[in-house]
């Protein structure tokens, strides 16, 4: 069980939406986690290395200065089936570059901008989500 | 400067990441699950994210260009394909799996769990084999 927190998962919402409301406004960039991430690998097609390089690094950096503003921990549970967690993470990244977009591009970006291309895609990968927890945690029993 | 502004950027997302609870596979995991412990708050998320999007991207796509940058690059609108189908359900599978979507991998970085730090790197290869991927078929479209 996890608690259920709408004041502050409401809260968390609106940072990340201003976040992605303020790369539009400082680089002219859609706030694309897959994105960002992806092209930090070759080939590079644009001089946004540096852009990309210091988003991620405050992504890294963020639980360690929330830590440091709240004195506060941040927890996670995170499965520790390693090569489950393996195949997860090459789907996520395969996945989420092939389909040009994950939860913060197509899910929050795209959504706001009011995208059909973007509503198809989150309506695909929620549904395939919904549906793997519930094959891996109903059916399998896991 | 670019640095610094996306720096900080990029700590303002992860800090919403966390105090959201998205940072949490356990909570993700929660949502996704309808017929089990289901949690709703990652739609709060989605929807405080998507409604301060909706109204700020309309002040600033009224500038002429952004401040650091000559113009708004704006994803072309083409058509719905086979690629953003099949894409994006590779991903909801991933995601269904591990709990992590991209922006909650990068800030599992320094909290130290076996699990992110096996995704993390199969994460980047698979973007890369998709980059791979996207190009080879582009070439041979192009051909």
């Amino acid at each position: 069980m996890t608690d259920f927190t709408p004041i502050a998962s409401t809260l968390g919402g609106i940072l990340i939406g201003i976040s992605a409301v303020l790369l539009m406004a400082w680089e002219g960039r859609i706030a694309g986690i897959s994105g960002i991430a992806s092209r930090l690998l070759p080939p590079y097609l644009d001089g946004a290395f540096l852009s990309r390089i210091g988003f991620v690094l405050g992504l890294v950096a963020a639980p360690v200065a929330y830590s440091v503003a709240t004195g506060q921990a941040v927890l996670q549970s995170v499965s520790s089936n390693l090569p489950q967690m393996a195949v997860a993470g090459l789907l996520v990244g395969f996945g989420s570059v092939y389909g040009n977009g994950c939860t913060s591009g197509h899910g929050v970006c795209g959504l706001s901008r009011l995208s059909v291309r973007s509503l198809v895609a989150t309506l695909t990968f929620m549904a395939a989500a919904f549906a793997t927890v519930f094959v891996i945690r109903h059916v399998a029993g896991a | 400067m670019s640095f610094v502004v996306n720096l900080a950027l990029g700590l303002l997302f992860g800090i919403g990441l966390v105090i959201s609870g998205m940072s949490d596979p356990a909570k993700v995991l929660n949502f996704l699950d309808l017929f089990g412990t289901w949690d709703p708050s990652l739609a709060f998320v989605m929807g405080g994210a998507v409604i301060t999007a909706f109204f700020g991207y309309r002040l600033v796509l009224r500038q002429p260009k952004p401040v650091a940058g000559t113009s708004f690059h704006l994803p072309a609108s083409t058509p719905i394909d086979r690629r953003i189908l099949l894409g994006s359900a590779i991903f909801g599978i991933g995601w269904g799996v591990g709990g992590f979507c991209p922006g909650p991998a990068l800030t599992a970085v320094t909290l130290g769990s076996s699990g992110a730090y096996v995704f993390l790197p199969m994460m980047f290869l698979g973007m890369w084999l998709a980059r791979l991927a996207v190009a080879s078929r582009t070439a041979i479209t192009a051909a």
